[in-house]
């Protein structure tokens, strides 16, 4: 009971503060609240609609009767908006039939509308406006993987052309793992001279390690675009044999920048591992007739696997939810999630699709962390 | 003590709260550089000289910031300078008062693409074509933007389907006053797409209208797209050595805009027939590259400044306006699709 006293003051911060607005945030990608209220009398005379054709008069004179209303109550443009996001010419087809029905007595529902956009002969114009009736959907999180429900609930693909966030899911991790394997190819070695170096002449280079720690993300990557740009000293230098390759905005720049940034959290786990491996072991599989290769195989590198799963599962998942390095660095076919995640957000405003995406993220990060945690285990029950 | 501090806070809040019937002229805009100068062109001289005091604020856009202060019922602004995007929308939704055209001129006092029914227009702008005179001496259109073959180097383009798609059309031989119909067919949409595709590997994206300027100078570039007001202040400012190619280029109009049910809306139609008057345009124009959408407001402005403006007769002509209805309605889907060309 003292103890949870004592963390109580941090976990009320991190409850308002972190947890709550995130909860709300992600919650956003499964909600559907905007159709509804500006809808009722249309949503509930399209309950028992079979999805084919198009819906009978009824539905038509509640759609006119909905109209009235939410034009009325400031409701109908906020639903225009989140149908236009499904279908794109919902805007404008609510629009007109918004203005052909603003007269009650303008005669029946069905011609006014129909005449007012062909759109709403189309049952997927009605399929639409159903989907949307809230109050929880896999609508977002559906579209975060570019697929989307027809009018008779069936799950299909979006259109090639239209696939973009399977493909941006793919490249985030295969960039990670590239980076992810880079870091440990460079920084495996590191880890071991600094394990194996006498303390003080290893504090010299673990300072020159930790550098890059105190030195912000954006500001590291601005330094690889001057260094790479096309007035840039690497440029500069390449230039001397022949005209240099592209080196910005592109995948390169992109990989290189992040396993710069990156090698630190790989080599501080290793090495905090490795300093534990008694050095002892080392020279007793010598002495006992071990090759160099052989020692290191069966005595140095199963000892440092705990340090090499931790390295690799700190680097990859931050990797993942890298956004300022590829924007920068990257052209447009090498930005990861998080950008979409951004663009989503704040250039179309469209929050439930950007939340829904941020789920999807964390759901894949989730199920990583939780895959590796048990091999970790593992290994660390064997190195104990 | 306590009576006489209660008393205190009491008479404070009546005062916070009394309705400010007789305010001042709200007039809002973009801030920075631009109302700067608006300050000295405009707001000033109509205060001397009308005793109409003007009280500034500044926004950033968005149909959400218009929607908000309009359902608010306590409205402080009056008078907005908008984009096109946002007016026809608003006007739509009946955010706006509808001009009193007669009360400001008419119509006819200004050029057509300043003139809408809720919206006086305030400034042009373009999205044009710059290059660096310095490393290529051709004047280029939009034919030799796509051609790398003859005119090898990077291509700037702005980072999102608005225009891009425009200007694929128009290097594909599409003539200006067929683009948009075109582009509300499929095989129009499509034909942009494989336009673009033929320079993809060539394109460095740029997001925010500095960054093009940028791209220009540090050589990243050979050509790019660009917002002209921006090449011309580099210009200027850097003596730089930057071409416009004004053929082919889209323009589009920020207006002004009276908030329905503003109290001082006499106020803001006197504000906007003081504004349309051409000569003040030109100053404005002197001081920042954008054109005044009055009749006339292009006289007597020095050759430089306006071979600078949007609104020379000459650019006019050559140039698109940006059809706010098309991408109204369709900017969803292809905002998607283009994230997807540009993802693969």
């Amino acid at each position: 009971m003292r103890r949870a006293g004592l963390i109580a003051p941090l976990l009320v911060f991190l409850l308002l503060a972190f947890i709550g607005p995130v909860v709300a945030f992600l919650a956003r990608g499964v909600e559907d609240d905007a159709v509804a209220p500006a809808f009722p009398r249309t949503l509930a005379a399209l309950a028992d609609w079979n999805g084919q054709g198009v819906p009978g008069d009824p539905t038509f004179e509640a759609l006119a009767e909905d109209l009235r209303a939410a034009r009325a109550a400031g409701t109908l443009n906020p639903a225009a908006a989140r149908l236009n996001t499904d279908r794109s010419e919902m805007r404008g087809a609510i629009a007109a039939a918004a203005r052909a029905v603003a007269d009650p007595a303008g005669g029946p529902a069905r011609d006014a509308i129909l005449r007012a956009d062909p759109a709403w002969g189309e049952s997927e114009t009605w399929g639409a406006i159903r989907r949307a009736a809230g109050p929880w959907t896999t609508y977002h999180l559906l579209a975060a993987l570019d697929f989307k429900r027809d009018a008779a609930g069936a799950i299909h693909s979006d259109p090639p052309e239209q696939v973009v966030f399977r493909t941006v899911l793919a490249r985030t991790f295969a960039i990670s793992g590239l980076v992810t394997l880079l870091c440990l190819l460079l920084g495996y070695p590191v880890a071991a001279l600094l394990a194996l170096l006498p303390w003080r002449a290893a504090g010299l280079m673990a300072i020159c390690v930790l550098l890059p720690f105190w030195t912000g993300v954006i500001v590291r990557s601005a330094a690889w675009m001057a260094l790479l740009g096309h007035d840039g000293p690497v440029a500069g230098a390449l230039s001397l044999f022949g005209p240099p390759p592209a080196l910005l905005f592109n995948r390169f720049a992109v990989v290189l920048a992040m396993t710069h940034i990156q090698l630190p959290f790989m080599i501080l786990p290793l090495l905090a591992v490795m300093r534990r491996v008694p050095r002892l072991q080392w020279r007793a599989a010598s002495s006992l007739g071990a090759a160099p290769v052989a020692a290191f195989l069966r005595i140095w590198l199963p000892q440092t696997v705990p340090g090499v799963i931790a390295g690799a599962l700190l680097v990859f998942l931050q990797c993942l939810g890298f956004y300022v390095t590829p924007a920068l660095l990257g052209g447009g076919a090498d930005q990861m999630l998080a950008y979409f995640i951004g663009a989503e957000a704040t250039r179309s405003g469209n929050w439930a699709l950007a939340a829904a995406m941020s789920l999807v993220l964390l759901g894949a990060t989730a199920a990583l962390a939780l895959v590796a945690a048990r091999p970790m285990r593992a290994a660390m029950a064997r190195s104990a | 003590m306590l009576m006489r501090a209660l008393f205190a806070a009491a008479c404070l809040t009546a005062a916070l709260c009394a309705p400010a019937r007789a305010r001042d002229l709200t007039v809002v805009s973009w801030g920075g550089a631009y109302q700067d100068a608006l300050r000295k062109v405009y707001f000033q001289p109509f205060t001397e000289q009308t005793g109409i005091r003007i009280t500034e604020d500044t926004w950033q856009g968005g149909i959400g910031v218009l929607r908000a202060k309009a359902a608010s019922g306590d409205n402080p602004w009056d008078l907005v300078q908008v984009e096109s995007e946002e007016l026809l929308l608003g006007c739509e939704e009946g955010l706006f008062e509808k001009i009193d055209w007669a009360a400001i001129g008419g119509q006819d006092h200004y050029v057509s693409q300043g003139v809408n029914p809720c919206g006086v227009g305030a400034i042009q702008y373009n999205f044009i074509m710059a290059w660096d005179k310095d490393k290529l001496a051709a004047t280029p259109g939009w034919a030799e933007f796509w051609d790398v073959a003859r005119v090898p180097g990077k291509r700037g383009l702005r980072k999102g389907v608005k225009t891009n798609l425009e200007f694929a059309l128009m290097a594909d031989g599409v003539a200006p006053g067929d683009v948009y119909r075109l582009l509300r067919t499929d095989e129009g949409v499509n034909r942009a797409f494989l336009k673009l595709d033929q320079l993809k590997p060539y394109i460095v994206w740029w997001q925010l209208s500095p960054q093009a300027a940028q791209l220009l100078g540090s050589g990243e570039v050979l050509m790019t797209t660009a917002v002209n007001g921006r090449i011309t202040a580099v210009n200027r400012s850097e003596h730089r050595n930057f071409g416009i190619q004004w053929t082919g280029s889209l323009y589009t109009v920020d207006s002004w805009a009276i908030m329905k049910g503003s109290p001082n809306a006499a106020d803001a139609l006197k504000f906007l027939n003081f504004f349309g008057d051409p000569k003040r345009e030109a100053q404005l124009t002197e001081i920042l590259p954008y054109g005044g959408l009055a009749k006339g407001a292009n006289d007597g402005l020095p050759p430089e400044v306006l071979a600078a403006s949007p609104t020379d007769p000459q650019h006019l002509s050559v140039s698109l306006q940006i059809d706010d209805a098309f991408w109204r309605d369709n900017l969803d889907k292809l905002a998607k699709r283009f994230d997807a060309w540009i993802a693969q």
